[in-house]
């Protein structure tokens, strides 16, 4: 592997009830995460292709670890999302270059699809800094009751030489969705986004 | 008797393979499982509140269980532990002491008898605060490789009627462990101390 890992965490949530009432059933979600080495901390690399392989490998070993801690098969994810936070030494471009080229495939991989766009957001920040993943449903990214986010942190990371990066899955949107707008059931799935 | 009501759970594991220093032969495994319940007590003064120490016991004992599955099925494996709750605004620290029993209890049961006290904290606090919850040797306190604390905490809990309620159970030593002291391999095991 070329990801130097020094640690690996998983959060596993359920919500059981919203404001009094019982969410029948419980709304599951899963983050997986991975505090990495920084190849490039501390210079101008201009050539990134080594974070984006690290991408490729983290896509598979933290979808993987993530469906299974939900503890459903890939093919019943319902909504996905990643990020990742750059310690202090490190640029936002090191971020993209894990997030976007390679990442997505192996994580599509493990659930089998995946038309839709990935949600991601990134930053810079020291240890402990909060990581809200965003979350969009893996079909199609304009089912409204999947916009939705998951926020994780690790206390010790990312050290100034360090990237945290994470990816989320769950078992459905947000518990109460009551705002109208593309419903999973009228997904036509063509395109990824409706 | 007051009524248990479980809003969301969390269970998160941490799986370290250094820290700057030499990986061991396995990665420390530090797990979490939190509870957000409704305190039956917040926003006003209640005398006797010690009856909802028999209401927490079922609770604590499926936490403890649901942890020691996550962190890989097997009691033997847990070397330390802790507790701690975060009480909202509404509710008093003396609410929080109310995890004390069936909190202790409940790891001791699923671990088959530790011996020493488990180390706990607790707080009163909004949502998103973070415990640093006290880590231990479940078999004799004063175990030096193993005193250890782990973060805890939710974005949006405890809301001002709720308490959040912890357990954390430790596979090992601290990563490089080494500054002395008592070592696991030379506990007496009668008192829970040495």
């Amino acid at each position: 592997m070329k990801a130097k890992i020094r640690k690996l965490v998983t959060f596993i949530e359920e919500t059981r009830r919203e404001m009094d009432r019982d969410v029948n059933p419980p709304v599951r979600r899963a983050a997986a995460v991975a505090v990495i080495a920084n190849p490039f901390s501390g210079r101008f690399v201009e050539d990134l292709s080594d974070l984006i392989d690290i991408g490729e490998e983290l896509g598979g070993l933290l979808s993987e670890r993530a469906v299974t801690a939900l503890g459903i098969p890939g093919e019943r994810v319902e909504s996905y999302g990643k990020a990742a936070a750059v310690g202090e030494n490190g640029e936002l471009e090191h971020a993209a270059a894990i997030l976007h080229p390679k990442l997505g495939a192996p994580f599509r991989k493990t659930l089998g699809k995946g038309a839709a766009l990935i949600p991601s957001s990134k930053k810079r920040g020291g240890p402990g800094v909060p990581i809200d993943i965003p979350l969009g449903h893996k079909d199609a990214a304009f089912v409204r009751s999947h916009f939705d986010g998951m926020e994780v942190r690790v206390n010790d990371a990312p050290r100034a030489d360090e990237i945290v990066v994470a990816v989320a899955v769950t078992d459905g949107g947000r518990p109460f969705p009551r705002i109208g707008g593309l419903s999973k059931d009228q997904i036509k799935g063509e395109d990824g986004l409706r | 008797m007051a009524e248990l009501v479980i809003r969301k759970t969390l269970i998160s594991i941490e799986e370290i393979f250094h820290e700057g220093g030499p990986a061991g032969p396995h990665p420390l495994k530090r797990g979490i499982a939190l509870a957000v319940i409704r305190n039956p007590f917040a926003g006003r003064y209640v005398e006797e509140i010690q009856g909802f120490m028999e209401d927490l016991k079922p609770l604590g004992l499926r936490m403890a269980t649901d942890l020691i599955k996550a962190l890989g099925r097997n009691p033997e494996a847990i070397e330390g532990y802790g507790k701690g709750a975060i009480v909202g605004a509404g509710g008093e620290i003396e609410h929080g002491a109310l995890w004390h029993v069936p909190g202790g209890y409940a790891m001791r049961e699923a671990l088959g008898g530790a011996k020493a006290i488990v180390p706990s904290t607790k707080k009163v606090g909004g949502p998103g605060t973070r415990l640093d919850v006290p880590v231990t040797h479940i078999n004799a306190s004063y175990v030096r490789s193993h005193f250890d604390a782990v973060e805890v905490g939710l974005a949006d809990a405890p809301r001002a009627d709720e308490m959040v309620l912890a357990l954390v159970m430790t596979t090992g030593p601290r990563i490089h462990a080494r500054v002395g002291g008592l070592k696991a391999s030379e506990i007496k095991g009668e008192d829970g101390l040495r």
